[in-house]
């Protein structure tokens, strides 16, 4: 608390007139411990892209293990090395990198780096502010979240594995090490690492909200914020009020296992002996787990929302159709998202009642997602499409939304998740509908941003390559999984070949490991592409896309406090694109009305 | 770091509240939601039985009493503070830290008493009953002692002369914070009476 405020005495603050006139900042200040929300957002966004491939990685070892579950792996032992036996994966291993896989790309990839790049980058470049309203709290973030990735890389190369149970870690799994080996030190790690998560987490979402309500510039009302905007707004809010409730259930998960509590355990026998714990409820936790866990859903999905929004308006050249449905739809879902947790929890064996009530929530939120993508393909309807790589990840996104959307709807059935859950249907929907899709709206962001990010602007042939890859083994890989799903075959299962029911799908299964491997290979190129452009990019112009947001008033590449002179003032809302009698097919924020007498609206004619 | 504060000071903000008294009410939302899940699942575990029901320590209420009473010690230092009366900051602070830290010590008493009544927080004997009272009283004290650093680091700057009515600031960010938490005691003492 008292760490952050700062210098709070006004007397100090006539000696600085320009913001530019600050001290030298040295190498440490300025690319390390930097307080400059642009590069905090590199930081998060670098951060990002190497948990990517740490978790991508991961699920490429168990697609081999699941694709071709007979073979002799002993070329990994070089990588593994005692986690390969006699030539096999060792099975707690095998359930360690899924469990890591989950965590990683869920937490360190799609929410930290995609809202913590986006959020730090666009925040006060769209709003039109110097920097975020604590820049030492930014770099708190930043920090903590950093050791909190160090205790979960560390985990890692534990010799007992990192944590095993599962991304949602459910005791008493989780909380008992007798039970597997990951359940030891690499749960303890787990525990301290996602503690650090939420702190982080925490910090950066106070700052983002204190940000967007108190420092837009002159003119900038709520209803002139750009998607992008509204939509980390909402991000923001969501992991404000759900995170906290993760901290409890860790926190009580930690007492658990070490100091003899009884929370989530009772009535245990492991090995024949009986444990002295009574009276818990591992129920308890799954509750208090997917409270978060739902809402943590939408914390990563919003952010593309909101870029994807962006972009697709700018690249179709036509205002975002619906802009207020498009806020009320995610104010929708975002109310939606904290009652709907118990969808989880279908076979638990909760109350039918209690599972229909929960039923009929999670369907509503159909609702508000339907009118996201009508809204996005309206805008797409006879607009003057440009296919920069930016746009074609945003349409993905679109494409992905659908698909994994539908299957949402089918699981949200509590009779039809009887045979559904925990099998591979729900990973091939969420993979569609979060991983997937959140990925294509984190790579949409990137493409189009990159050029104010570095001043250059990436290579669109790569680009398109690297799409067009992704996108077509994304649907090979996760659509033959709807099938085997269906078929009841089971998640997180380390080898099924003992199971007559199942050994039909080997093929299927060899099939989606080779569409994951060219998937993964595919982002190589992006890695190529992105560093490469850093250094050797074609320099990019000022406003490369003829956006109509306030960033692409700063200089190419904006220095500290973003704007060299005065910050502008905003006169519109950002979507004025095509507008009939306009000289131009954009006009920027910026620019007031008493500038574009041709193009105003008869409503506009008295803002002149 | 100065400069980009001083931006804040310098531009009215577009909702009119100083950006770190907004910043506050956020964490403020963040520490109800932690609590809400815990009594939350207080509630629901204790509806599923197998709940060990004993008597609440007796020093609860009287440390109910003292944390009140440091509320009001710290509203006294504020309106002082507004009124240039610098004396009596400094002494409401000083009181509201020695009740602070009284309240602590017989938090800790309370916990005392239980193990006497062998209500613990872990092990063979222990039920969830009494390992939540100490989850709650102890994430609650853990919280009041940041506060209590909180106070203590503003009674400092009023020793330094820096804590008056045009630099009044860092004095109402504590007040709200302090009596945040002795609104959280009286939630959760009111909480554990009824659920008893
Ligand atoms: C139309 C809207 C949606 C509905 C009705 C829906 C419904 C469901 C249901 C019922 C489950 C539980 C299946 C089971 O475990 O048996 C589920 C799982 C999941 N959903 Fe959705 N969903 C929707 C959209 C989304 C979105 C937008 C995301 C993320 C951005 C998402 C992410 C997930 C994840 C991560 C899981 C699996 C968690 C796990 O068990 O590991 N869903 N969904
Ligand atoms: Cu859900």
């Amino acid at each position: 608390m008292s760490s952050t405020d700062i210098s709070i005495h006004p007397d100090v603050h006539h000696a600085h007139e320009e913001h530019d006139h600050h001290h030298d900042q040295n190498f440490l200040e300025k690319y390390i411990f930097s307080q400059d929300h642009k590069v905090i957002a590199k930081q998060f966004l670098f951060a990002g892209i190497f948990w990517a491939f740490v978790g991508g990685f991961l699920s490429i070892l168990f697609r081999l293990q699941l694709g071709w579950p007979e073979a002799t792996f002993t070329f990994l032992e070089p990588i593994l090395g005692g986690w390969i036996e006699n030539g096999k994966l060792n099975p707690e291993f095998y359930l360690a990198m899924v469990t890591m896989h989950g965590t990683i790309m869920v937490f360190f990839v799609l929410t930290a780096g995609l809202s913590g790049t986006f959020a730090n980058f666009l925040i006060p470049l769209q709003i039109g502010a110097r920097d975020m309203a604590s820049g030492f709290m930014n770099m708190l973030s930043f920090w903590v979240f950093f050791l909190s990735s160090v205790v979960m890389f560390m985990s890692l190369f534990l010799d007992t594995g990192p944590a095993g149970g599962g991304w949602t870690v459910y005791p008493p799994l989780s909380a008992l090490p007798q039970a597997i080996q990951g359940s030891g030190t690499g749960m303890t790690m787990w525990l301290i690492s996602m503690a650090l998560f939420i702190v982080s987490q925490l910090l950066a979402g106070v700052n983002y909200i204190t940000t967007i309500i108190n420092l837009r510039t002159k003119g900038m009302s709520m209803t002139k914020l750009p998607l992008t905007v509204w939509a980390l707004f909402f991000t923001a809010i969501l992991g404000l009020l759900s995170f906290p409730v993760l901290f409890s259930a860790a926190l009580l998960l930690i007492f658990d296992r070490s100091f003899g509590t009884s929370f989530y355990l009772s009535d245990i026998y492991i090995a024949g002996e009986a444990l002295t714990n009574t009276g818990g409820s591992p129920i308890l936790f799954q509750h208090l787990f997917w409270f978060l866990g739902h809402p943590e859903v939408y914390i990563v999905i919003l952010p593309a929302f909101g870029l994807v929004s962006e972009v697709i308006a700018t690249n179709s050249r036509k205002p975002i159709f619906g802009y207020r449905a498009m806020i009320g739809s995610m104010i929708g879902i975002a109310i939606l998202s904290f009652v709907v947790w118990a969808h989880h929890m279908f076979v638990t064996g909760m109350n039918p009642f209690l599972g229909s009530v929960f039923m009929f929530l999670t369907l509503i939120i159909a609702v508000p997602s339907a009118v996201k993508v009508f809204n996005w393909i309206a805008t797409l309807w006879r607009g003057n499409i440009r296919f920069s790589t930016g746009m074609l990840f945003a349409i993905g996104f679109v494409s992905l939304f659908i698909s994994g959307g539908l299957t949402g709807i089918i699981l949200g059935n509590s009779a039809l998740d009887i045979q559904l859950h925990d099998t591979y249907f729900v990973v091939a929907h969420f993979h569609l509908v979060m991983g997937a899709a959140a990925f294509f709206g984190m790579f949409c962001g990137v493409y189009h941003w990159f050029p104010k990010m570095f001043g250059r602007m990436m290579d669109e042939k790569l680009g398109s390559v690297h799409f067009w890859m992704t996108f077509i083994s994304v649907y090979l890989v996760f659509m033959p999984m709807h099938y085997i799903g269906i078929a009841g075959f089971p998640r997180r299962y380390y080898n099924w070949t003992g199971f007559e029911t199942f050994n039909i799908f080997t093929d299927m299964n060899t099939f989606i490991s080779l569409a994951a491997i060219i998937g993964f290979s595919a982002q190589f190129i992006f890695l190529f592409n992105f560093i490469y452009s850093i250094f050797k990019g074609r320099r990019a112009t000022q406003n490369p896309w003829h956006a109509n947001t306030l960033e692409w008033t700063t200089p190419v590449l904006p220095g500290h406090g973003n704007w060299p002179g005065e910050i502008p003032t905003v006169y519109r809302w950002p979507y004025d694109y095509s507008k009939p009698g306009a000289s131009e097919d954009f006009i920027p924020q910026n620019v007031p009305f008493s500038q574009t007498q041709s193009s105003n609206l008869p409503s506009e004619r008295d803002l002149e | 770091m100065i400069m980009v504060d001083n931006r804040i000071e310098s531009n009215p903000t577009s909702s009119g509240v100083h950006p770190l008294k907004f910043s506050l009410w956020l964490i403020i939302i963040s520490i109800i939601m932690m609590f809400a899940a815990f009594t939350s699942a207080y509630i629901v575990r204790r509806e599923e039985g197998n709940w060990l029901e004993f008597e609440l320590p007796t020093i609860l209420l009287i440390n109910t009493v003292i944390i009140v009473l440091s509320s009001v010690t710290m509203q006294w230092a504020y309106v002082s503070a507004k009124k240039d009366n610098l004396s009596s900051i400094k002494l409401g602070l000083i009181l509201t830290s020695v009740l602070g830290a009284a309240f602590l010590i017989g938090q800790w008493n309370g916990w005392a008493e239980l193990v006497q009544n062998n209500i613990y927080f872990g092990g063979s004997t222990s039920n969830p009953s009494g390992s939540f009272l100490y989850v709650l009283t102890g994430v609650h004290g853990f919280h009041l002692i940041t506060g209590l650093v909180f106070v203590l680091i503003t009674l400092v700057s009023s020793l330094k002369y820096k804590v008056h009515s045009k630099n009044l600031l860092r004095i109402q960010l504590c007040t709200v914070y302090w009596h945040f938490l002795g609104g959280l005691w009286l939630y959760l003492y009111i909480f554990l009476r009824i659920n008893h």
